[in-house]
């Protein structure tokens, strides 16, 4: 029984289960979008971390070493790729009501 | 504890999936998943440490960066396409 790893497999699940959440019931892209970029990155890191602690120094720490960077640099940068195509695609934000928006053009983009 | 989390994970895959099928535009459908390819990262290495085999976490960087190569090449291709999104 590893005690930092089931503290950081502990974080992961609840992270896990907050972002699936939050994509479920969320009311548009971009929101679902926050949700989901800051779940996959702050829970499938945390296992990363728990897997590091669990199997020591060796061979299999530097391979999740390279897997967690490389994951860590990817991860936002996919989640504003999918931003910037909705936003370039013409997808409204989501306001509280849609009639007081009606009138009103989007001034960039 | 290790096989715990492998059974919690594949459940959180099937329960993203859902936004994938009922997601109402393409960028939905693009945010699910990418958080199946994250968790699918986060099953492999997970089953690579509960086996112990270093040769199964060479798969898992290489499934990354499919995801990420996956991602862009899905915006290039439904990028322009008016009616769709």
């Amino acid at each position: 029984m590893n005690v930092p790893a089931a503290v950081f497999f502990g974080l992961g699940v609840v992270f896990n289960i907050m972002g699936n959440l939050g994509v479920l019931i969320f009311p548009d892209a971009y929101t679902r979008l926050q949700a989901s970029s800051t779940c996959s990155t702050t829970s499938v890191i945390s296992f990363f971390i728990g897997c590091m602690f669990l199997v020591g120094w060796g061979p299999m720490f530097g391979r999740l070493l390279a897997i967690t960077l490389f994951f860590f640099i990817t991860s936002p940068i996919s989640a504003h790729i999918i931003a910037r195509f909705a936003w370039q695609n013409g997808m409204v934000a989501w306001r509280k009501s849609y009639v007081s928006m009606r009138g009103r053009e989007r001034s960039d983009g | 504890m290790l096989y715990w989390v492998i059974r919690f994970m594949v459940v959180s895959i099937v329960v993203s999936m859902v936004r994938v099928v009922i997601g109402p535009t393409v960028a939905d459908r693009m945010i699910g998943l990418n958080l199946v390819a994250a968790q699918t990262l986060a099953l492999l290495v997970l089953i690579s440490v509960s086996m112990e085999r270093t040769i199964y976490l060479d798969v898992a960087l290489v499934y990354d960066i499919f995801g990420f190569v996956g991602i862009l090449v899905m915006t290039r291709y439904f990028s322009g396409r008016k009616g769709e999104l």
